[in-house]
């Protein structure tokens, strides 16, 4: 089944039209394709995943570190839950590692209980201050400086690409329709109509009956074409820094310090995929599309990790990115509008948007309910998902077994991430269609040599499943075109 | 579990010169495992001429000198050749598995001689900032989309790094019809050959800048400029020489590191600066009768050096699997 559906049929009328393929925008497809509705998402960029759900720090927050009462608290105490159940369905990766805020001396420890009690008004359980002989026991790479720390199990790591991709494939399963490379241009709304929204966007016209924006750093632009403009997005940016996967077991849980008003702080992060993550910073931008990393962020994140754990180096840094935060205030802003009857704003979904994604859906559904929304449940809903199969997560008899139902597993592409050619073919199968797609998907190029053996694989690939030249084959769509052309004969 | 005499990994200059030359030590039973679908390496992209000099005497391409070695190679009955033939684990007690299409193997030899080759320093271990943009390739990335594929990387080129790899690239993608705007050096002298500065960058006008870095990469879709100033002698930005070279396409060709990552895991005891064996003797490991040789062992000039060591290589296995080491 592809997953991208080409050019749409202009004459179906939604009833609910998603603006946004993130973490959000799919969990949201995902939980209203359980209801007898139509509904379609829009995604602007060539694949899904390409705005904020692609580079954050991939944690499952327990929910400390909020203020009680606020929307963010909330929802990520129970995104926490909820993912899950979430992630055994559609077969995702979750492990829960469990974080430490760490306590450098006795001012810091007191600190420590204040968090520990608010996180307790949220409902967080099994918390606990661990002393240095336990930290020595179970976090032997942690500064003998640290005297104790908050210990919340429940803290849990997850892919964030792999969660949205595995979301939105299960949505499309149940018939939701996505398109993507299709940004909203305009909406028009007809006062008083039966299917007031009307949606240009660059490859065709929509119509529906409810539109959800969850336009990630752009939904402020989003909700001003329909003239609600009382809240504008700043990116906070966060560099991040990843290490080589032979430190994997640099520590065992996620290292925080203690909080500071901005943001969590610089962590020290275990991803899904097993390379630990330095980062991120805090830094508020103009420009909704500056990702670049600098020196300053570089040193400002080794200086505040080496602090908690010493050992940490830079020559085992393989890869950066920097993401940004879609701030809106301080918290969430998830309504409906009355000023425009049928809009619902997801927006300045920030940390912890990725945890709280699944209980966002919820609201959203709660929301569409109260204003007018027909819910009703479908007999039929698919809820379970075939769990992607990554080799280098096998173990040898499975290994084996894989290669030989399927010779092509057997084909390695990717050497330093070991992944074969039937894991590549499958990710373009399931919608990838960029180099970045496939990277996020099978997480070849990702390794230490960073492409430099497997690109033109990979292109070559490409350009035979998709039936066109590698010369057409971008990075991750728009301009970003690998090759400049062939070579003069 | 098979049962070998002597396997080599790798079927470059290393791994074929190494196993020639255990073959023709005495040993009768050796495997050889590569996991590309043809023998030579990394020579088979180097189309370029300078290979041969010391050892052959005359002057060949890398895919002419790769040849002679493939010809004997197939020719020696005693030497099994596995081509899509991927080694994924390597044990203390030197057992190896191994994939390709259809089959995982698990191996175990009396001797290994590993010839792993290298793989090129990236940008993100040169620590270069700003945005990641399509148009950033390693030279050899570059080296093997033009030669092997067919298919130009870009038009306006600036290399980092004056090394042979950098300087060689330089003219072949100014033959190629690109504009290579720099080569951005940070060391106050090439560390290319002579006769490269000479042939690659001198003869086409390519300007080199010694004792500069670059200091940030621009572009949001594709590589669009990058900033690059002077260097003082601890390598820090010189204050107020920044400029920029509008390109649409960076090489990255900072250093060779050897791939070693599978003796790693065997248990050698690795030098982690360098990523090699730490031993006393060339070729050698820390674990009996396990070997390195080529550029997994160090980084050699000339490939005709690397034959010359890997011929002890296979030597040394001999003497070991004879009990002699
Ligand atoms: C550095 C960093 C670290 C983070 N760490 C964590 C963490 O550890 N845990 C956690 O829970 N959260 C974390 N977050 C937050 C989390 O990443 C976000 O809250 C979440 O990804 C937001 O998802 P989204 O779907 O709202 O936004 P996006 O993923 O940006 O989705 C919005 C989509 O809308 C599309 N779009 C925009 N305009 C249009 C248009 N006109 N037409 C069509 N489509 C359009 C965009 O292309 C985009 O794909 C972190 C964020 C950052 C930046």
């Amino acid at each position: 089944m592809p997953l991208i559906k080409p050019s749409p049929n202009n004459n179906t009328i939604y009833d609910v039209l998603i603006i946004g393929g993130g973490v959000v925008g799919c969990a949201i497809a995902r939980e209203l394709s359980k209801y007898r509705l139509t509904i379609a998402l829009l995604e602007k960029e060539i694949e899904l995943a390409f705005g904020v759900s692609k580079s954050n720090s991939g944690i499952i927050h327990p929910g400390t570190q909020n203020k009680f009462g606020s929307l963010k608290g909330k929802l990520c105490v129970k995104g926490n839950k909820l993912i899950r159940k979430i992630a055994k369905e559609l077969g995702i990766d979750f492990k829960e590692v469990g974080e430490l805020i760490v306590a450098f001396n006795d001012e810091d420890i007191e600190h420590l209980k204040d968090i520990q009690k608010e996180a307790k008004r949220f409902g967080i359980a099994k918390m606990k201050i661990v002393d240095r002989a336990w930290l020595s026991k179970n976090e032997p790479n942690l500064s003998p400086d640290i005297v104790a720390a908050l210990y919340v199990p429940s803290a849990g790591i997850i892919s964030p690409y792999r969660m949205t991709y595995d979301l939105a494939e299960n949505a499309a399963k149940n018939g939701v329709e996505i398109f993507t490379d299709n940004k909203v241009l305009k909406i028009n709304v007809l006062k008083n109509a039966q299917v007031p929204f009307e949606i240009s966007t660059t490859q065709s016209i929509y119509r529906s009956r409810f539109v959800i924006n969850a336009a990630g750093l752009f939904a402020d632009e989003i909700s001003k074409l329909v003239g609600v403009d009382d809240f504008t997005i700043t990116p906070r940016k966060g560099q991040e820094f990843l290490l080589d996967k032979k430190r994997e077991n640099l520590t065992n849980h996620l290292i925080f310090p203690l909080p500071s008003k901005e943001s969590k702080g610089v962590l020290v992060i275990k991803t899904s995929d097993g390379n630990p993550m330095v980062g991120p910073t805090a830094q508020s931008v103009n420009d909704k599309e500056d990702r670049a990393t600098d020196e300053e962020g570089l040193n400002t994140v080794l200086s505040f990790v080496k602090r908690m754990v010493p050992s940490i180096n830079g020559h085992d840094i393989i890869a950066y990115f920097a993401g940004l935060r879609p701030v809106a205030g301080d918290d969430f802003i998830i309504r409906h509008e009355p000023k425009v009857p049928g809009f619902i704003n997801v927006a300045g979904i920030q940390s912890p948007g990725l945890t709280a994604a699944p209980a966002i859906a919820l609201m959203v559904v709660d929301i569409l309910k109260n204003n007018g929304c027909r819910l009703q449940k479908k007999k039929i809903f698919n809820k379970f998902r075939e769990k992607t199969v990554h080799l280098f997560k096998a173990d040898r008899k499975k290994m084996k077994r894989l290669i030989k139902e399927d010779e092509r597993y057997g084909d390695i592409v990717c050497r330093c991430e070991m992944v074969s050619r039937k894991e590549i073919e499958d990710a373009i199968d399931r919608g990838a269609r960029t180099l970045d797609g496939i990277k996020f998907r099978t997480r070849a190029q990702a390794g230490r040599c960073h492409g430099g053996f497997c690109t033109t694989r990979i292109l070559k690939i490409l350009s035979e499943k998709m039936k066109v030249p590698v010369t057409a084959l971008t990075k991750r769509g728009r301009g970003s075109i690998v090759v400049m052309g062939e070579r003069k004969v | 579990m098979i049962k070998r005499d002597l396997i080599v990994v790798g079927g470059g200059p290393a791994g074929m010169a190494a196993a020639l030359s255990a073959h023709e030590h005495g040993v009768k039973d050796i495997l050889l495992l590569e996991r590309d679908q043809f023998l030579g390496g990394i020579l088979n992209q180097c189309i370029h001429p300078g290979f041969g000099l010391t050892y052959f005497k005359e002057i060949l391409t890398g895919p002419e000198y790769a040849d002679r070695f493939i010809k004997k190679i197939t020719a020696v009955k005693d030497i099994e050749v596995s081509l899509k033939t991927f080694v994924t684990q390597l044990t203390g007690k030197k057992v190896l598995t191994s994939l390709s299409p259809g089959r995982m193997d698990e191996i175990k030899a009396k001797a290994i001689i590993m010839a792993t080759g290298c793989r090129e320093r990236t940008r993100e271990m040169a620590h270069i900032a700003g945005t990641r943009p399509a148009g950033i390739f390693s030279a050899g990335l570059a080296q093997k989309l033009i030669n092997i594929e067919g298919l130009l990387p870009g038009k306006e080129v600036v290399i980092v790094g004056s090394g042979d790899i950098g300087l060689i690239m330089a003219r072949r993608m100014a033959l190629e019809g690109a504009h290579v705007k720099a080569v951005i050096e940070i060391q106050k002298v090439s560390k290319g050959l002579v006769r490269n500065v000479v042939q690659c960058l001198n003869d086409f006008d390519i300007p080199l800048y010694l004792s500069h870095k670059i200091i940030k990469i621009h572009g949001k879709d594709r590589v669009e400029k990058v900033d690059v100033a002077r260097v003082d002698e601890n390598f820090c930005e010189i204050a107020g020489s920044q400029f920029e070279i509008a390109c649409d396409t960076v090489l990255i060709s900072a250093g060779l590191i050897p791939e070693n990552e599978l003796i790693e895991m065997a248990g050698v005891v690795m030098d982690k600066k360098t990523n090699t064996p730490v031993s006393d003797k060339v070729n050698q490991t820390s674990i009996d009768g396990l070997f390195v040789c080529g550029n997994a062992y160090q980084i050699y000039d000339l490939a005709d050096s690397v034959t010359k060591d890997s011929i002890l290589a296979g030597k040394m296995a001999a003497e070991y699997i004879r009990g002699k080491l």
